[in-house]
């Protein structure tokens, strides 16, 4: 292995730095004793406290883990039948476009998603609320998912799901018996990454919800705009602790699947 | 000496003792499976042309041929992954075409194995049959006898990524064997063993096949593999069989020229036939001069265009002149290439232009100096019995 130098040293704290100093700080602030964000108080879990009062957070908490929970399994259902399609039935009619389709949210910008979203439920008459920002969130996470199931799907030797058919199993129970089993890592993968997104949106959940919907991206939003508290900060960390160990356990499945496959 | 050991003994001597039957060669005998000029085409590209193909009960046939033959293809026809585009497919007299493959009752043995990452070697072998319903105490007592038939008793719970590349063959052959199909279809069987194992696995797969009295119809680009496991051999080429043998006269007797340089090394002389008297056939080959060969009556015509094909090992070579008449030709060694058992010599005949012969002499001694080297100008000569008659 390559030697350690101070060089790299550097390079990689001032990357690090760049990457994590303000969350580091969001961090360090969320346990100050101090009700103003900037000045340091010394060290306390007050805010944390006060978070379990204030049932408004609470209650945006509680929705975006429902909005999230349900799209992330809608899309991923979604995303492992469009996979299939892509990767099983070769070249079809229509194939090209319906690929660019499932992919164009990847580069879409967010407003444009969501304003033609919040179009769409305007004038199909839909109340705008919990069901309007989960149907967004499944067209937004649900390319995310369909490209991590479908790159796990190419690798997939097709000879496997052949034999469990050779060996009497019909299409659908060689699929469900031996294609899906094997594909669980990637699709466990592709239900956590479509449940942080969904869980960190506030661009097309502004867009799409109602006011009987407030999700906690857009609350902590609406709350910083009257001043920073002390209490957001605790929230924010929550948050960010939450997101952080869905995605280690992605990776983590991943990685473990990757090895196995090899 | 019971019928299991005599099999065995009949299959490992060579010549015409190896086989005890040749349902083939009876005209009533009824074929399991039939192909009838069965053709697919991928667009404009045709794998599979027109052929017509009976394999008899019992048999152990093979598909050999360069990759690209359609040699494959044939073989997941009768498993149903593919549907011809003409023709049909019979098997045990009913029509299988448009039958999915999970109706079928063939098994194949996959080139990768496919053995399910996700289940022990128990699960593997049980996945068939539990497909069937089959009752849990009989699909127990079958996996057992499976297990103990390919002698993986202690290794049931094991996962396929914990055995060795061996161990996975015979988990594969188990599994694709547990279901007891009308035909087995292997292909590529050893492709992805190493050299030792496979040989070993050759002889242990046709005892297998004797003792069980299973059909098994095997694809290979492998010629060894072929001649040593197979009753008969089809030698496949662009989509079409060009002959249909046991293994000897694939060797001994060609079809034609394509089978007699895909199969074994071979030196063929183009010319006329000369004269015919009776099953004596003489023939004028430029750089070969007269070339005398035994063959069947009516065969050869006085003044038409004849190949020979001389396999090496039936030519023999020395410096001095033979005393034989015909049948010897002189010319220089231009290439030794020492395998261990045998020397392959290549020598050029009838001068810089002429063609290259080729000519194995067995090392019988342990002497190191053989007695020709490079440059050296030698008599090759050859019996009457050596040369065959092909197609071009």
């Amino acid at each position: 292995m390559r030697r350690f130098g101070p060089f790299h040293m550097a390079a990689l704290a001032a990357g690090l730095a760049f990457l994590y100093l303000p969350i580091l700080i969001l961090v360090v602030y969320s346990f100050n004793a101090s009700r103003l964000v900037t000045v340091w108080g010394g060290f306390s879990t007050r805010w944390y406290g006060a978070l379990l009062q204030n049932q408004q957070l609470l209650d945006a908490a509680w929705l975006s883990l429902k909005v999230a929970f349900g799209s992330a399994t809608v899309a991923t259902v979604l995303a492992l039948l469009a996979a299939v399609a892509l990767v099983r039935y070769g070249r079809f009619r229509g194939r090209t476009l319906f690929a660019g389709m499932i992919g164009a949210p990847l580069i879409m910008p967010e407003v444009v998603t969501g304003l033609s979203l919040l179009l769409l439920f305007v004038a199909i008459g839909l109340d705008r609320g919990f069901w309007t920002v989960t149907l967004a969130h499944i067209t937004l996470t649900m390319c995310f998912a369909t490209v991590v199931i479908q790159s796990r799907l190419v690798a997939f030797d097709r000879s496997l799901e052949e034999a469990a058919q050779d060996l009497g199993a019909p299409p659908w129970k060689a699929f469900l018996t031996v294609t899906l089993p094997i594909l669980t890592p990637a699709v466990a993968a592709a239900w956590m990454l479509a449940f942080t997104l969904s869980l960190d949106d506030l661009v097309i959940a502004s867009f799409t919800t109602g006011p009987s919907a407030t999700t906690l991206p857009m609350r902590l939003y609406s709350a910083v705009r009257l001043g920073v508290t002390p209490e957001i900060n605790a929230a924010s960390t929550l948050l960010i602790a939450f997101v952080a160990i869905v995605v280690v356990g992605t990776s983590l499945i991943a990685k473990r699947d990757l090895l196995r496959s090899r | 000496m019971n019928q299991r050991t005599a099999r065995k003994a009949a299959r490992r001597s060579v010549g015409s003792v190896r086989r005890i039957s040749a349902p083939w060669a009876e005209p009533d005998a009824k074929a399991l499976v039939e192909f009838r000029s069965v053709t697919k085409s991928y667009g404009d590209v045709t794998a599979v042309d027109g052929l017509s193909l009976s394999i008899y009960p019992g048999e152990f046939f093979a598909l050999l041929g360069p990759s690209g033959c359609g040699k494959t293809t044939l073989m997941r026809m009768l498993a149903g992954f593919e549907e011809p585009t003409g023709g049909t497919i019979l098997l045990d007299g009913v029509e299988i075409t448009g039958t999915p493959p999970h109706r079928r009752p063939t098994n194949m043995m996959f080139q990768s194995y496919a053995l399910f990452p996700h289940m022990s070697v128990w699960d593997n072998i049980a996945f068939g049959l539990k497909q069937e319903g089959m009752a849990r105490a009989a699909i127990a007592s079958r996996v057992e006898e499976m297990l103990a038939l390919v002698r993986l008793e202690g290794l049931a719970r094991r996962r396929p990524d914990q055995l060795s590349g061996g161990q996975r063959q015979r988990v594969a052959l188990a599994r694709s064997l547990a279901k007891r199909p009308k035909v087995l279809l292997l292909d590529e069987p050893l492709g992805a063993l190493d050299r030792k194992l496979r040989e070993a696995t050759q002889f242990e797969l046709m005892d297998l096949q004797a003792d069980l009295g299973l059909t098994f119809l095997m694809v290979t680009h492998d010629q060894d593999e072929a001649m040593i496991m197979a009753d008969r051999i089809a030698v496949m080429d662009h989509g079409r069989i060009v002959q249909v043998a046991p293994a000897e006269e694939v060797y001994e007797q060609p079809a034609n020229r394509y089978v007699a340089e895909f199969v074994g090394d071979v030196t063929i002389a183009e010319g006329v036939v000369t004269s015919v008297r009776g099953h004596l056939v003489h023939i004028h080959a430029p750089h070969f001069g007269a070339i005398e060969i035994d063959e069947e009556e009516g065969r050869a015509n006085v003044g038409a265009p004849a190949l020979v094909a001389l396999r090496p090992e039936k030519i023999q070579i020395g410096h001095d002149e033979p005393a034989q008449p015909l049948n010897k030709v002189r010319g220089e060694i231009w290439d030794i290439a020492y395998l261990g058992d045998f020397t392959m010599m290549q020598v050029k005949v009838g001068g810089d232009d002429g063609p290259l012969v080729k000519a194995a002499i067995a090392n019988r001694t342990r002497r190191m100096e053989r007695p020709f080297a490079w440059d050296d100008m030698v008599w090759l000569w050859w019996d009457v019995e050596a040369g065959v008659l092909i197609d071009p």
